[in-house]
C-alpha cells in the first residue's frame, strides 16, 4: 500500500491551498496513509492549518531558520532525509513544487512525473504535454520512490475537520549556503488569489495599455474575481508576470473565466481548458477564443465591459 | 567564464500537434522543428554576458538524433563559439538529459549553466533542478533577470506570488523565463559564419550515462473538446446567461 509524503507550500505564515489539492490527488492513490511535511521557520500555525485537512494522518515539521524561504537547494537533502519509508512524495505544479520535485527526485536517483492530472493507479498518471495537445498515459516504476508534481487546477482542495497529529521531526541533512534569498517583491493585492479563485477576468493585448487595465480590475472587482492576462499583456507590461495565465504561466481553473481581448493562443487556452465557463470578449468575430467559448460576444471590450459592470449593478 | 547553454529541438510552437489515430504517438512527420523558445532566450542572455565582458565562451549542447546539426548551426549563427552535439536516436526523459549534461560540465567545466525552465514538447521543467542537484550546485530557475557579480549569480524569478530574487554562489545553474530578454535574430552571413565554428560530436554511448528513463508512456489521447458555445448579441444577454447558470 501507498505511503505518501506531501511537502507543504505555504507563504507569510499560511498554507496554499495547493496543498489540500495534492492531498485529494493522493487519496485517488488509495494511500495507507497521507502525511504533509512541513518546512519552515515557524511551522505551528502552517502546521495546524495542515492536520486540519480531512484525509492527512499525520504533520511532520522541520523547523530551522534555514527554512524560512522556500529554497529548492536548502529543502531538498532535508526531504529527501524525511522521504524514507514513503513510497510517494509529492509537490503541487506551483513555481514552488516545479522548482523543489526535480531537485528531489535528482537526489533520489527517481524519473518525476510532472503535472499528474488524473490518477489511474498509484503508479498510473495522465499527464498534458505539447501545451495540453495530448494527453498521455505515463507509468512509473513500483519499485523506486515515486516522485511528483500535481497540476492543482485538476484537483479540487480537499475539505477540513481534519486533525491529525503533528511531529516535530528531526532530519540530519547539510544544507549549502551557497543559495540565499533576498527579497520578494510581492503583488499587493486584496483581490483573490488567481490559482484558487472561482472567478477570474483576464485582459490580454486588446486591453492596449497598463491604464486601460482598471476596466479589467473594475469588472473583476464587481464580481470578486481574480485578474489574469495573456502572456502578450504581460510582455508589454500591462501587468505583472504572476499574472499570466497559460502553458509557461498559471494553470488555472475557475468556475467562471473572463477572456477579454485576448484571441485564444493555444498556450494561453490550455491554462484555462478546465474551466467552468468560459466567456469571451472580442471584437473580431474569427478570433479562436470563439472557438472554446460557453459564451461569446463581439464587439469593443472599452464598450462592453464598462457596460456590463454597470449591468451587474 | 565559461557559460553551457542547454539547446534542444522541439515541434515548433506554431505547430498544433495532433494524436496518432491508433493513440501510439504524435504526429511528428513533417512538422517544423525549431529551438526551443526558452532556449534561444537562455543563448541570448550567455550572447549578452559575453557581449558585457564578463563570458568569453558560449558553449551550446543539445542532446538528440543526428539530424541536429543544423539546428546547432542555427545556435552557432546566433553567435555561440562551438557546439557539442550528444548523438543518440532515442528520447530521452530529464533525468537521462541532466546525467548527460552533468558529463559535458565534467568536461568543460563552465561557470554558469543556463537551460529553459521547459521544453514546450514534453513541458517537464525538470532538466535543469536536476542537473543542479546531480552537479551539487545551487539553481536558479525561471529567471527575468541576471546580474553577475563576481563569484556570484543575483537572479531575479518570476514566481506564483511575485518576482523572488536570490543569490547563487557559481557555478550554478539558471533556467530562463519568458521575460529574460528578446532573442536576436539570426542575419544571413552569421549562417556563413558559423559553418566554420567548431561542432563536436560525441556518441551518447560513450558518455557512460546510466539511463534514468524509467516512465514509461502508455497511451496518447486528444484532449477532452469543450462543446461549442453560444453567440450573445448583447451584455443584456451576456448577463441574464450567467445569471441562469448562477454565475453571477
Ligand atoms: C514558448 C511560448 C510560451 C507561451 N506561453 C504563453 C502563456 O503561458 N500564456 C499566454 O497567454 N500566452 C503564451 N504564449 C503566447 C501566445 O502564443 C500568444 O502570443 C498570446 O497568448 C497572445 O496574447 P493576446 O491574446 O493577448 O494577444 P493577441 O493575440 O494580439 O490578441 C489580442 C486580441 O484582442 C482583440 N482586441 C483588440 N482590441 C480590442 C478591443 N478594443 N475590444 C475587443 N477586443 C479587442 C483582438 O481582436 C485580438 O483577438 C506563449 C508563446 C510561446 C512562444
Ligand atoms: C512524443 C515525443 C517524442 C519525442 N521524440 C524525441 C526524439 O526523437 N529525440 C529526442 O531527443 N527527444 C525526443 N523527445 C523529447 C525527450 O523525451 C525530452 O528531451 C526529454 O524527455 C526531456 O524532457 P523535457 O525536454 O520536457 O525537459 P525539460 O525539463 O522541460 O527541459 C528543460 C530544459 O532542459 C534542457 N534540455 C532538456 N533536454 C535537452 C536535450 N535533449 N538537449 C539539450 N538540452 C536539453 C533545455 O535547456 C530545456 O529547455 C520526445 C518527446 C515526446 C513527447
Amino acid at each position: 500500500m501507498s505511503k505518501v509524503l506531501i511537502i507543504a507550500e505555504h507563504l507569510n505564515g499560511k498554507l496554499n491551498s495547493s496543498t489540500a489539492r495534492c492531498v485529494t490527488c493522493a487519496k485517488a492513490f488509495n494511500a495507507a496513509s497521507i502525511d504533509v511535511l512541513v518546512l519552515a521557520d515557524a511551522v505551528d500555525a502552517i502546521a495546524a492549518e495542515a492536520a486540519a485537512i480531512d484525509g492527512v494522518n499525520k504533520v511532520l515539521t522541520i523547523a530551522n531558520p534555514a527554512n524560512a524561504h522556500a529554497l529548492a537547494a536548502v529543502y531538498a537533502p532535508q526531504v529527501v532525509a524525511a522521504a524514507a519509508g514513503y513510497s510517494h512524495v509529492l509537490a503541487p505544479s506551483t513555481t514552488f513544487g516545479k522548482d523543489l520535485a526535480p531537485r528531489i527526485a535528482a537526489l533520489l536517483g527517481v524519473a518525476q512525473v510532472s503535472d499528474i492530472a488524473e490518477v489511474l493507479g498509484a503508479h498510473q498518471f495522465k499527464r498534458p504535454i505539447y501545451a495540453g495537445n495530448a494527453i498521455i498515459t505515463v507509468e512509473a516504476p513500483a519499485t523506486a520512490t515515486l516522485v511528483a508534481t500535481v497540476r492543482t487546477a485538476s484537483f479540487a482542495a480537499a475539505g477540513g475537520g481534519g486533525s491529525a497529529a503533528v511531529e516535530a521531526l528531526n532530519v540530519s541533512a547539510e544544507l549549502p549556503t551557497h543559495t540565499r534569498f533576498v527579497e520578494l517583491q510581492q503583488g499587493k493585492s486584496d483581490r483573490p488569489d488567481l490559482q484558487s479563485a472561482s472567478r477570474v477576468v483576464s485582459g490580454g493585448r486588446g486591453v492596449g495599455s497598463a491604464e486601460n487595465f482598471a476596466v479589467i480590475y473594475k469588472l473583476a472587482d464587481k464580481l470578486g474575481a481574480a485578474v489574469g492576462a495573456s502572456r502578450a499583456a504581460v510582455d508589454a507590461g500591462y501587468v505583472p508576470s504572476d499574472l499570466q495565465v497559460g502553458q509557461t504561466g498559471k494553470i488555472i481553473a475557475p468556475e467562471l473565466y473572463m477572456a477579454i481581448g485576448i484571441s485564444g493562443a493555444i498556450q494561453h487556452l490550455t491554462g484555462i481548458k478546465d474551466a467552468g465557463t468560459i466567456v469571451a470578449i472580442n471584437k473580431d468575430s474569427e478570433a479562436p477564443i470563439f472557438e472554446i467559448a460557453d459564451i461569446g460576444l463581439v464587439g469593443d471590450l472599452f464598450v462592453l465591459v464598462p457596460e456590463l459592470e454597470a449591468a451587474l449593478g | 567564464m565559461k557559460i553551457l547553454v542547454g539547446y534542444k529541438r522541439v515541434v515548433d510552437y506554431n505547430v498544433r500537434i495532433q494524436v496518432k489515430p491508433d493513440g501510439s504517438g504524435v504526429v511528428t512527420e513533417g512538422v517544423k522543428l525549431s529551438a526551443n523558445p526558452f532556449d534561444d532566450i537562455a543563448l541570448e542572455e550567455a550572447l549578452r554576458l559575453r557581449e558585457k565582458g564578463v563570458a568569453t565562451d558560449v558553449i551550446v549542447a543539445t542532446i538528440g538524433p543526428a539530424d541536429c546539426q543544423a539546428h546547432l548551426r542555427n545556435g552557432l549563427a546566433m553567435g555561440a563559439n562551438r557546439a557539442i552535439h550528444v548523438v543518440t536516436a532515442d528520447a530521452i526523459q530529464p533525468l537521462t538529459a541532466a546525467r548527460a549534461l552533468l558529463k559535458l560540465i565534467e568536461k568543460e567545466q563552465p561557470d554558469i549553466v543556463i537551460l529553459g525552465k521547459q521544453a514546450i514538447d514534453d513541458d517537464c521543467n525538470q532538466t535543469g533542478q536536476m542537473l543542479a542537484a546531480l552537479w551539487n550546485r545551487p539553481q536558479a530557475t525561471f529567471a527575468s533577470k541576471v546580474e553577475i557579480n563576481g563569484g556570484a549569480a543575483r537572479v531575479t524569478r518570476e514566481v506564483d506570488a511575485g518576482l523572488e530574487t536570490i543569490e547563487v554562489d557559481l557555478p550554478a545553474v539558471i533556467t530562463t523565463d519568458l521575460r529574460l530578454n528578446e532573442p536576436r535574430f539570426i542575419k544571413l552571413p552569421d549562417i556563413m559564419k558559423a559553418k566554420s565554428k567548431p561542432l563536436e560530436t560525441i556518441d551518447f554511448a560513450s558518455l557512460g550515462v546510466e539511463s534514468g528513463d524509467h516512465l514509461k508512456t502508455t497511451a496518447y489521447a486528444a484532449p477532452a473538446k469543450r462543446s461549442k458555445g453560444v453567440m450573445v448579441k448583447d451584455v443584456a444577454e451576456l448577463v441574464s446567461l450567467l445569471k441562469t447558470k448562477g454565475l453571477v
